[in-house]
């Protein structure tokens, strides 16, 4: 049987008889999950997140449940819950569909997570590239605020929270949260250094604070829907729910599927159509352009020690990382064989070149030098021993830096020079101009 | 500061929004910016008098942004994503075409200060690549020939209504 979508966060999303207002979402029995919250004891919905496995959408997998546990509870200072919207991870656009089609689960997913956390201040960081996406929050958050669903005394409970809708300015380093956090507070958006600075005890105005990602508060409506037990019958163990996965580049069908785990062949020709017509996969990105290249050719061993072939990898968190690699924020991008292994590290390379804050000196040099000679590979001007350097000097950016990006400019680097290294070494020796894959080459549907 | 009254009421309602007024710079910037296509020294001293802040740490954020400008933005920006996903389905291609058809240099605002023209990164609509933010609106699939015409005339519009206002 072939294998299909689970269609749960985006259950009405693309339904005709579906529209992102609020009486669009009360039909479908929206808030309901609200209502069931309020109703509870805050402690026993952290445990339900908590127990029903649910981790994070947007890069690194944490528990969600955990994240909430470590919050600093008794410092009597206010808590602060930030939903992480500056998605800018390349190859990822699953939080603009959530946004743009269905901004009210994402609001009561907010919600109930403010309530689980005594919250009474939420904000939501939506990048400046979404100007849409933040209308429709803000409209989406006054028809919640008419129905008393935000703001004072929510449905006659007690409890008061608002929500405040904050505009990114097209900064990458924002989606880290404690980068999101400083400029959340009005200055440039330097990540801080850990410890002391965890956003649970010392985030937002120094106040402890929750950074979510909007998948995952979203999921937060299902978990209190559907109940831990239901929940957590979907997906496998440690992976618990649905994932929406972001398919890019060489592929007959490319978009947003929502998934339960199956494996890369069933993925990827089930779901997503195979490869484009005559085309072979060369490999895919699996989380956004930052993590570790997958290649289709490669076999890879677990840690138990066995073997297994690409199509054969499980797409969820803990495959991927078996297969050495991480789902991250979910943005699968495709390579074929018609794809130049070095053009696609040039561009990846020139964007975290461009995105590096420029606080830390190994990401702010490093980054800059990954473009400049992935570039002159690409466009003449390389030296043979330029593989090697390149090489040696990526492993000297991540774990030497404040925050995670510098992995984002090694990871990258690394596994593509591991994987292809045919392809660096011939063009580095073959001193070729020109970007000829990128620029020749138009898809005809 | 010459600003439009629907402009400063934004600015008023915004800033209580905030428990501490300096976080509010950013949405300041962003009123400022879509009236004034640009953030004036002016303006920086303005705001930072507003949010009780020195001018440097107006001037921090507006310089750290790709989206502030100190130069005047053109009646239509128009940013072409270029990375991967896009460049794979033809992003490069497609500014090569838009230079073209609308005599502007990528990276660049036309001398009349009708269009400004620029390559941007991810913009987070990978499966429809290549894609194009003008101004607020999006438009994808533009390796469709098809596709390209009717955001042209848009953006042709919008540069000649631009003209015609000033």
């Amino acid at each position: 049987m072939a294998a299909v979508e689970r269609k749960i966060l985006l259950k009405h999303a693309d339904e005709d008889y579906y529209s992102p207002s609020i009486d669009s979402y009360l039909e479908q029995g929206g808030y309901e999950g609200l209502k069931k919250a309020l109703a509870e004891k805050p402690e026993d919905l952290r445990e339900a997140v908590k127990d029903s496995g649910l981790r994070g959408r947007g890069g690194a997998g944490f528990s969600c449940g955990i994240k909430w546990s470590l919050v600093d509870r008794k410092s009597g200072k206010p808590i602060y819950l930030i939903c992480n919207c500056d998605e800018s991870e390349p190859g990822t656009f699953k939080d603009r569909q959530l946004v743009h089609k269905d901004p009210h689960q994402l609001i009561e997913g907010m919600m109930i997570s403010a309530f689980a956390n005594d919250v009474a201040l939420a904000f939501i960081y939506i990048r400046e590239e979404m100007p849409l996406g933040a209308k429709i929050l803000e409209k989406a958050i006054e028809e919640a605020r008419a129905k008393n669903l935000v703001g004072e005394n929510i449905l006659g409970s007690g409890y008061s929270c608002d929500i405040v809708v904050h505009r990114g300015a097209g900064a990458y380093i924002c989606g880290e949260e404690t980068g999101l956090i400083e400029s959340m507070e009005g200055k440039r958006p330097y990540p801080r250094i850990k410890p002391p600075f965890f956003p649970a005890v010392l985030g937002l105005y120094q106040c402890p604070t929750i950074v979510n990602n909007v998948e995952t508060l979203c999921n937060v409506v299902h978990v209190v829907n559907m109940g831990v037990e239901e929940y957590t019958k979907i997906g496998r163990h440690g992976n618990t729910g649905t994932r929406i996965w972001c398919v890019s580049g060489m592929v007959k069908n490319p978009g947003y599927y929502e998934i339960e785990p199956m494996t890369m062949k069933e993925f990827l020709y089930d779901v997503c159509g195979g490869p484009l017509p005559g085309r072979k996969f060369k490999g895919c990105i699996p989380g956004g352009g930052s993590m570790k290249i997958l290649g289709a050719e490669e076999t890879y061993t677990d840690r138990e020690g066995k073997s297994f072939s690409f199509d054969e990898i499980i797409v969820d968190y803990d495959g991927i990382a078996a297969a050495g690699s991480m789902s991250g924020s979910s943005g699968m991008m495709i390579l074929d064989d018609s794809t130049d292994i070095v053009e696609a590290l040039a561009n990846i390379t020139a964007f975290y070149a461009h995105e590096s804050c420029g606080q830390c000196t190994p990401c702010r040099e490093g980054s800059l030098w990954t473009k400049k000679i992935t570039a002159r590979m690409c466009t003449g001007g390389a030296r043979p021993q330029d593989v090697d350097l390149l090489y040696d000097m990526a492993g000297n950016i991540g774990g030497r830096t404040v925050c995670p990006m510098g992995y984002s400019t090694t990871w990258p680097v690394q596994s593509y020079i591991e994987k292809f290294r045919d392809e660096f070494d011939s063009k580095a020796q073959a001193n070729e101009c020109g970007m000829k894959s990128f620029d020749e080459r138009l898809i005809e549907k | 500061m010459n600003l439009s009254a629907e402009t400063l009421e934004k600015i008023e309602t915004t800033i209580p929004k905030y428990p501490e007024k300096r976080s509010a710079v950013m949405p300041l910037l962003h009123f400022v910016q879509s009236e004034q296509k640009y953030i004036s020294n002016e303006a920086i001293e303005w705001i930072a008098e507003k949010l009780e802040i020195e001018p440097i740490n107006v001037l921090e954020v507006v310089t750290f942004f790709p989206y502030y400008r100190q130069e005047k933005l053109g009646t239509v920006h128009v940013r072409v994503c270029r990375t991967l996903s896009c460049a794979l389905m033809g992003a490069y291609k497609l500014g090569d075409e838009l230079e073209k058809a609308l005599d502007c240099k990528m990276g660049h605002t036309k001398e009349d200060g009708s269009v400004t023209l620029e390559y941007g990164e991810c913009l987070a609509a990978c499966g429809t690549g290549p894609v194009v933010l003008v101004d607020e609106d999006l438009y994808e699939k533009l390796n469709q020939t098809e596709a390209v015409g009717p955001m042209l005339e848009e953006i042709k519009k919008r540069a000649q209504a631009g003209a015609a206002t000033e």
